[in-house]
């Protein structure tokens, strides 16, 4: 956020020049690629395959577009069919979770947050897939590899993260006395009280909002030092480090806009758009929305990181978003080629344009991408993987700390405190009990 | 019967053969029992093989995609102490209890109304089935509008008319929480309650009523001593439904709340759903699903009782 401004123009100009080439490459020019692809791939697709494939329903449109394109030129070089099918983000996992069941139904899932941790024996391993992307697109970052590997194996591949960022009015912070945002906790918590006290309040979710809530608890548990589990999976919630954390998110709340103990994911983007909230952790979407909706607003909305923590390190839950295969899939090379194919950078460049910043890949290959820089704005999102964290934390991502995140344990450990249903120590030992009740 | 037996004894060892198929072939228990069977297979199949699979995965330690292994009573020991599950329960019993008993009054009173003689009867009648017909997530999210922490009308209405001065924090508070939802619960069920007490009201023979104004009974005594009686066996059945569509409610929840905040609205089954499909242990979800049952077969067995008490259902004492 802090180098770009001397290189903007510059980078902004070969931004413009790379739009236009990916815009050219529409029509015959992908399928004639496509068709190149295909004779070089290592996968090669079994004669006639019929794929279903189920993702998760666009919240940009561009992007839905863009991932289509690739979804018709990958169907017509390779002579198969990919039925693609969208649901909202709250009914992939359990459509997902039956077909894994059932042993059919689907061959492919583009789903949320851990969904390969959830029934990782029910994943072909993906680990050619990945290694393959990996050498070509810069390597994974560490939060990639995190989010994609299982015992060594790659069970799923992480195709990008939706940033749980910052987003809030700048004038409202300057109005605060923030007019640098604020890096460490202590600077966060005066911009929130300050921002409550004009009239301009902040708000995160405190709901069962999968995606919001998850986000920004975790972040504040870590950040004062605080875990669910340990290295070796083993639950430590009940910690003063903990504590620590549920206090200082209490002064949050405290000075928060009412309600949000009852927001889901999608309060906290009516709410800004509507100029009753100045401050929220939320993917990019309340800006790209604002462009167009409203640009008087966007011109006053920025983004920042959550500020680092008592380490000076910064750790935050994003929302990812990785592709798996079954293993009861009988067209398992179509599959991988076509997630080999959609990261492919031809693609995968033009496709990450078009979700204006609502995706972050973890291949840092396309770190240069030009959204990241055309927009001083969308910056902050380019280094989601940097800062990206499994919901295990410092454990082992698996089943048990998908379910864990999935049953949300974390969050009510925080809202009980919150909205003082339960005192500080018994609002641990509840969580505590939970996550035993996980991790036995 | 019996003389025409004795008259074919001699033939009888005969006869024994085809007579247990010729008895069987006029038998109407036995042709009874054949057209039966399509109808018991499919139950078996569709619902008792389920409910008989759930009980069973609650006692395994199964989750999405890998079957489980018998653990015996882990997870009920598991629920027995958790804080969650057992507010949960609470809020299922409170759920049920209130809405049921207000759907009744207003379903009953309602259905009074309409039994009268008025312009547009029949209009009325079906204007008033409205909330049932609406596709309950529909109404859902019209209700989650409704009570929306910034967005919502009645908060609005009433900061404009200057009688309060913050919105109400309808979804985020606990008991405004429970409020809330039982009253969503409510708008929904009372139609079914009316119509179908309604139609009960609609077989009481005006007769009975002529008879008693003529005795000079009261509005109260009519209703008391006539209406009422004749109405019980239709109220037993509406409210044996009534409390079983309350008791297994889940989309109005879901929809409106999560469950939150912090799980002051969890009804059994919604935590059954959140910890069995959405974190992935079926056993565990299956364990809440099945402590269902007990309190479901409650509600069942007070109706079906009461429904074989014949001078019960007839209004009078059961001396």
């Amino acid at each position: 956020m802090t180098d770009f401004s001397t290189s903007r123009r510059s980078l902004f100009k070969g931004g413009a020049s790379l739009l236009a080439a990916a815009a050219t490459m529409s029509g015959d020019e992908l399928l004639g690629y496509a068709k190149a692809w295909a004779e070089t791939s290592q996968w090669k697709p079994e004669a006639g395959a019929k794929v279903n494939l189920l993702r998760w329903k666009r919240f940009v449109e561009a992007e839905d577009v863009a991932f289509m394109k690739i979804v018709d030129a990958f169907q017509k070089a390779n002579n198969v069919t990919i039925n693609v099918s969208n649901e909202s983000y709250d009914d992939i996992q359990p459509k997902a979770s039956v077909a894994a069941n059932t042993g059919q139904g689907l061959d492919m899932v583009w789903g949320l947050y851990s969904l390969p941790f959830l029934f990782p024996a029910k994943c072909v391993d993906m680990s050619d897939v990945a290694d393959y992307l990996g050498k070509k697109c810069g390597g994974w970052a560490p939060s990639g590899e995190a989010y994609g590997k299982y015992n060594g194996k790659w069970i799923g591949i992480p195709v990008a993260a939706t940033g749980g960022l910052v987003n809030y009015r700048m004038s409202a912070a300057e109005k605060a006395g923030h007019k640098e945002f604020p890096k460490d906790l202590a600077g966060f918590a005066d911009l929130i009280k300050g921002m409550n006290k004009n009239g301009t309040p902040a708000g995160m979710a405190l709901g069962h909002a999968s995606g919001d809530a998850n986000g920004w608890l975790h972040w504040a548990l870590w950040a004062h030092g605080g875990n669910l589990i340990d290295k070796d999976n083993k639950v430590v919630i009940n910690s003063p480090e903990t504590a620590k954390a549920l206090e200082y998110v209490k002064g949050l709340y405290e000075n928060f806009v009412p309600g949000t103990a009852s927001w889901n994911d999608s309060s906290n983007n009516k709410a800004f758009l509507a100029g009753q909230l100045y401050l929220t952790v939320n993917g990019i979407s309340i800006y790209v929305t604002a462009k167009t909706e409203n640009p008087q607003m966007a011109a006053d909305i920025n983004h920042a990181h959550l500020p680092a923590g008592v380490d000076g390190k910064t750790r935050e839950l994003h929302l990812g978003f990785p592709i798996l295969v079954f293993n009861f899939s009988k067209f398992p090379q179509t599959c991988k080629a076509f997630t080999a194919f959609m990261l492919e950078p031809d693609q995968f460049n033009p496709w990450v344009q078009a979700a204006q910043g609502y995706l972050s890949p973890f291949l840092t290959g396309y770190n240069s991408n030009p959204i990241w820089t055309s927009d001083p704005k969308n910056t902050p999102y380019r280094d989601v993987a940097a800062t990206a964290n499994t919901p295990a934390g410092i454990g082992k991502m698996g089943e048990d700390a998908a379910a864990a995140i999935a049953d949300f344990v974390v969050v009510d450990m925080f809202a009980n405190y919150c909205t003082g249903r339960e005192d500080l120590k018994t609002a641990m030992m509840t969580a505590e009990r939970s996550a035993k009740r996980i991790f036995r | 019967m019996s003389t025409l037996q004795t008259s074919v004894t001699v033939e009888a060892p005969r006869a024994d053969a085809p007579s247990l198929w010729s008895r069987l072939r006029v038998n109407r228990n036995w042709l009874g029992m054949w057209f039966m069977l399509p109808a018991a297979a499919f139950l078996v199949l569709f619902l008792a093989y389920p409910l008989g699979l759930g009980i069973w995965m609650s006692f395994t330690d199964e989750r999405i995609g890998r079957p489980g292994i018998f653990i015996g009573a882990e997870n009920y020991q598991w629920l027995w102490d958790d804080s969650i599950f057992w507010l949960s329960v609470f809020n299922t019993l409170l759920y049920t209890l209130i809405a049921s008993a207000i759907k009744f009054a207003v379903g009953l009173y309602l259905a009074l109304l309409l039994n009268r003689h008025m312009p547009f009867k029949a209009l009325i009648r079906s204007i008033v089935l409205i909330p049932f017909i609406v596709p309950t997530v529909l109404s859902a999210i019209a209700f989650w509008w409704i009570y929306d922490a910034q967005f919502s009308i009645i908060s609005w209405s009433l900061i404009r008319l200057g009688i309060i001065e913050h919105n109400i924090n309808f979804l985020g508070d606990g008991n405004w929480a429970r409020a809330s939802v039982i009253f969503a619960n409510i708008w929904r069920g009372v139609p079914f309650v009316a119509i179908t007490l309604l139609a009960g009201l609609q077989t009481v023979s005006p007769s009975l009523y002529e008879a008693a104004t003529l005795d000079g009974a009261s509005n109260w005594q009519r209703f008391r001593y006539i209406t009422y009686p004749l109405l019980t066996p239709i109220i037993a059945v509406v409210m044996t439904f009534s409390v079983l569509f309350t008791f297994t409610d889940f989309q109005l929840i879901w929809a409106l709340t999560r469950g939150g905040p912090v799980n002051a609205t969890h009804l059994m089954a919604t935590l059954s759903y959140q910890r069995g499909i959405i974190s992935g242990r079926l056993g565990e979800g299956a364990a809440i699903a099945t402590a269902m049952i007990p309190f479901l077969l409650a509600a069942i067995a007070i109706s079906w009782f009461g429904m074989q008490r014949r001078k019960w259902q007839q209004g009078s004492n059961n001396d």
